[in-house]
């Protein structure tokens, strides 16, 4: 139902001032390396040279004497746990195909043996001094040759398993598989005018978070251990810390301080099991974060997908069949495999009108980098796809391809047989559409961006061409009948609150957006919220920050602990005016009655009931699930310039629309909206893992390029407001939408510009050029 | 003057400081070590700006300076640069933007603005561009971080102007 508060909030959508923005600014101790006591050790790691290999023997003998050295791990010291580093719900749809240390390496990059020492250099040294004898594999890299038959096998250990029933066959390198279908794709075929068949490439990427995955763990007097660490799940890395360590969750407390971004690699337990162990080995203090370069190799990226579409259109514009055919590699341990490519799928395909739809996913095992969460999730890939063979149906049929979208896409009330069919590891749940502001997105990106002036690439000529194309987008908010948050407030003699959740603030500004919805439900103002968030041992559980949750499901969770404090404040304002609870009302942070000629404030409540009479600690709290993912929407639109003796692509405006429902906070929404397209348009024309036997050989930024600030192209960020009733105040997701754009904005744009149509990014001048001529030849 | 071999003197935000130092050691870990922890580690390649102090006027990357090589001269950290009290107008225009997300970048943005504003005194966009382009994000795609500067970069330019003009700002 709709907030009889709605267009006119005193909290929520406003841009408050973000609440650790100043803190920030001034540069205060607020990150994991910020708080390293003196004294801890320094870890290194050991990394795999080869990208497929046994380990024969290993000698730490050596390591193990050198001065400094206060503990040496490798597979021959620690337990054999297989588990899995993806931070998701339990039991995980991901496969356990990972060990603290194994036997095997798998990717370049792997580990091998790890050192704790006083200092870095007598670390550096020590894992110099490590020896390994390997017996090399043959090493799998690319989709074809990991599905070829009699493959080397990747992941040959008896572990290897998936705890829950799904698909998964190692001794054939795959990961995952699903797939479903709705209507009859072959008869939607045969139905068509136009058919079309073709086949989509999306490149590695990592997240490049500034600051780099870091992680302290320490020994409590109480002899618990405490992890302090850059997480976006500090309650999925107790779980798996626990397992890994065959210790009891109870040992350990995890604690997310500010975190210097993720973007979803951060949804990993990559550093946290070793750090702790040597916390447990030596009880020091243990520090740990990675340089840049094992930022790159050993942690996480983006899934390359493989994405055949073929599609069948008619004359009138009906899109008669889909069917999407999605393979990705999965790199050497299949975290998410299966996820990412269901996302593929259930993100992607519910987006415009069709009858006849087959989806099939697969995941498989490479000795190449591990794929982890990004944020985008799958459909960023398959965006990349789908938006390009729109286009390309739009053509055949001779219709404009923004009609041509407004002709197809979904509306309010309206599901999809993909929402039921297409889960996380199970059937998904149906769903149809609340709030859908797609419609004015499309025309108020296409007024920014001067649609109308768009001309067919037949009429262009001369070296410079410009190009204008656009994409349609959706998301989800949060995984429905899976993901939980959860919140606890309660109320401070001066009429502050503390507000406790274990919702994950990245970066983000969810601690902000979480004590504003807390802030318009308690009538209250947003700057007497006293946030803390994500420590295991003080707040409550939530999942943490991934899949497009935090303000959709957190959010509620807030809302509703607000509205069980909110009781309890009137109830004793009540008392200590002397009416009734139905005579009462709050507003600005006062009890009162109707007229207002008695009012008692939050402060002499919170006191009266602290030290006065009847005492209790007013304290509301809550939890909140979600049988809907509501999605988000947007139309993205770019101009380009193509140079077409050089094939480089300028861009000279691009224009980001997006449906959030209510925008918590404007300011933030469009610094979401803003950075993940910049994220998106660095990705899509430059971003790239440049492979040597398996060694990513770009590891820096010098060589692996992200857009700067002289880089930078005019982005506009235009919120369409529309109102999610599931949500808090109207509100659904933001953060992930907004990357899936640039990528076939721009495939499209080349197209209007040039005729070239490239299937395959970063949309590098080679590449580019490449096509040109192809179309010039004809 | 001779430095001592295990041992670096320079001015830190204003003060002479002598810290005990190896010739292998960053400047960026020495100052890290010392308390000054405003200053972010991000790449260790002089790449990402995180890490950006100034060096006698000039944005530098401490990641790659040894510590050695400050010896005698002034070194300014984010430490120098506003409280919570009185933050710097960058600082103040960068949280009402709405500009600081993860906010890891953002102390070394805040150096490498305070160089350019104390060398320059025409900020061109393509000047500004060129000053800030060593310093990463990958948050905000930069928008609100440039709304922020050039509000600050555009009132100093109209006061120079004014200043130009009027006598008053020299009798000061």
């Amino acid at each position: 139902m709709k907030d009889e508060r709605a267009g006119k909030f005193k909290q929520v959508n406003h841009s408050v001032t973000k609440i650790d923005a100043l803190q920030l600014a001034l540069g205060k101790d607020s990150y994991v390396a910020d708080f390293v006591p003196r004294g801890a050790l320094i870890i290194k790691m050991l990394w795999s040279p080869h990208p497929h290999a046994n380990i024969r023997s290993i000698d730490v003998s050596i390591a193990e004497k050198m001065p400094g050295i206060k503990a040496v791990l490798w597979h021959g010291n620690v337990p054999r746990v297989a588990h899995c580093t993806a931070g998701q719900g339990f039991p995980e749809p991901s496969p356990y195909d990972t060990f603290m240390f194994d036997r095997k390496v798998r990717f370049v990059g792997d580990r091998v043996a790890a050192v704790a020492a006083e200092t870095e250099e007598q670390a550096l040294a020590a894992v110099a001094a490590i020896k390994v004898e390997y017996e090399l594999l043959t090493p799998v890299f690319s989709l074809d040759e990991a599905m070829a038959k009699d493959a080397p096998v990747i992941h040959d250990e008896p572990e290897a398993h998936v705890p829950i029933p799904i698909p998964y066959e190692p001794k054939k390198n795959l990961v995952a598989h699903v797939a479903c279908e709705a209507g009859d794709f072959e008869k939607g075929m045969k139905e068509a005018d136009f058919r079309f068949d073709e086949t989509f490439e999306t490149p590695y990427a990592q997240h490049c978070p500034i600051e780099p995955y870091t992680t302290l763990a320490q020994i409590a007097p109480s002899g618990r251990i405490h992890i302090t660490t850059s997480t976006q799940v500090p309650f999925h890395c107790r779980r798996i810390v626990a397992l890994t360590l065959g210790i009891p969750v109870q040992k350990i407390r995890v604690i997310k301080p500010r975190i210097g971004g993720g973007f979803g690699c951060k949804q990993e337990i990559l550093l946290e099991d070793v750090t702790a162990m040597f916390a447990l080995r030596t009880g020091k203090p243990c520090f740990w974060q990675f340089n840049r370069e094992e930022t790159f190799r050993t942690g996480r990226t983006r899934h390359p997908f493989r994405v055949r579409i073929r599609a069948g259109v008619k004359k009138d514009g009906t899109i008669s069949a889909i069917a999407m055919d999605a393979i990705n590699n999965t790199g050497a341990y299949g975290g998410h495999g299966l996820t990412v490519v269901s996302c593929a799928g259930s993100k992607v395909l519910p987006l415009y009108h069709c009858e006849n739809i087959h989806f099939d996913g697969k995941s498989y095992y490479t000795n190449l980098p591990v794929g982890g969460a990004y944020r985008g999730f799958g459909a960023t890939q398959a965006f990349f796809a789908m938006e390009s063979v729109m286009d390309e149906m739009a053509e055949a049929i001779g219709m404009d391809p923004m009609a041509f979208r407004q002709l197809n896409h979904i509306r309010s009330g309206e599901g999809s047989p993909i929402f039921a069919a297409l889960g996380e590891g199970r059937e998904g749940t149906p769903m149809t559409v609340g709030s859908n502001a797609l419609a004015e997105c499309i025309v108020k990106g296409a007024g920014a961006i001067g649609w109308q002036n768009r001309a067919d690439w037949r009429t262009k000529t001369g070296r410079y061409r410009r190009g204008i194309g656009m994409a349609c987008l959706m998301q989800g908010s949060s995984i429905p009948d899976i993901d939980m948050g959860s919140a606890s407030i309660k109320i401070n003699e001066d009429g502050s609150f503390n507000l406790n959740i274990g919702a994950t603030d990245l970066g983000t500004g969810s601690d902000t957006v979480l004590a504003q919805i807390a802030a318009e439900e308690l009538e209250t103002t947003t700057d007497k919220m006293i946030v803390y968030s994500s420590d295991t041992d003080m707040t409550p559980f939530d999942v943490g920050a991934y899949a497009s949750s935090t303000t959709y499901l957190s959010g509620e969770a807030v809302r509703k602990a607000a509205a069980d404090a909110k009781r309890q404040i009137l109830f004793t304002g009540a008392e200590m005016l002397g009416l009734k609870v139905e005579e009462v009302h709050c507003e600005d942070a006062h009890v009162l009655n109707e007229d207002g000629s008695k009012k008692v404030s939050y402060g002499d409540i919170a006191s009266y009931s602290l030290y006065q009479k009847n005492q209790y600690q007013i304290i509301g709290t809550a939890s909140h699930i979600t049988k809907k993912s509501p999605p988000p929407f947007a139309a993205h639109f770019a101009e380009i310039e193509v140079d077409t003796w050089t094939g480089f692509i300028r861009v000279l405006n691009y224009v980001s629309t997006i449906d959030c429902g209510t925008a918590i906070n404007p300011a933030l929404c469009e610094g979401q909206t803003e950075g993940g397209t910049l994220n998106g348009i660095s990705y899509a024309l430059t971003e790239q893992y440049l492979f040597k036997n398996g060694r990513m050989m770009n590891a820096s930024f010098a060589d692996y390029h992200i857009y700067s600030m002289r880089d930078r192209p005019r982005v506009q960020a235009i919120l369409v407001p529309s109102y999610e009733e599931t949500g808090p105040f109207g509100a659904k997701s933001v953060s992930e939408i907004c990357i899936n754009g640039p990528a076939p904005v721009f495939a499209n744009a080349i197209h209007n510009a040039t005729g070239a149509r490239i299937r395959e990014f970063p949309f590098t001048p080679d590449k580019v050029l490449a096509a040109i001529q192809t179309v010039q030849k004809k | 003057m001779k430095a001592d071999k295990n041992t670096v003197s320079f001015t830190l935000n204003g003060e002479l400081k002598t810290f005990a130092t190896e010739p292998d050691e960053k400047l960026l870990t020495l100052l890290r070590r010392e308390g000054y922890r405003g200053t972010k580690y991000g790449c260790g390649q002089g790449t990402c700006g995180a890490c950006t102090m100034i060096l006698d006027g000039r944005a530098v990357y401490a990641c790659l300076l040894y510590a050695k090589q400050a010896e005698g001269r002034s070194v300014r950290t984010i430490e120098s640069a506003g409280t919570f009290e009185e933050p710097v107008e960058f600082q103040k225009e960068l949280i009402a933007a709405g500009a600081v997300q993860c906010g890891y970048c953002i102390p070394g943005m805040v150096m490498s603005a305070t160089a350019l504003m104390e060398t320059e005194t025409v900020f061109e966009d393509e000047i500004v561009r060129e000053y800030m382009d060593g310093n990463l994000c990958r948050c905000t795609g930069y928008e609100k971080i440039w709304i922020a500067l050039r509000k600050v970069l555009d009132r100093r330019e109209a006061a120079d102007k004014t200043g130009r003009n009027s006598p008053a700002k020299g009798a000061k």
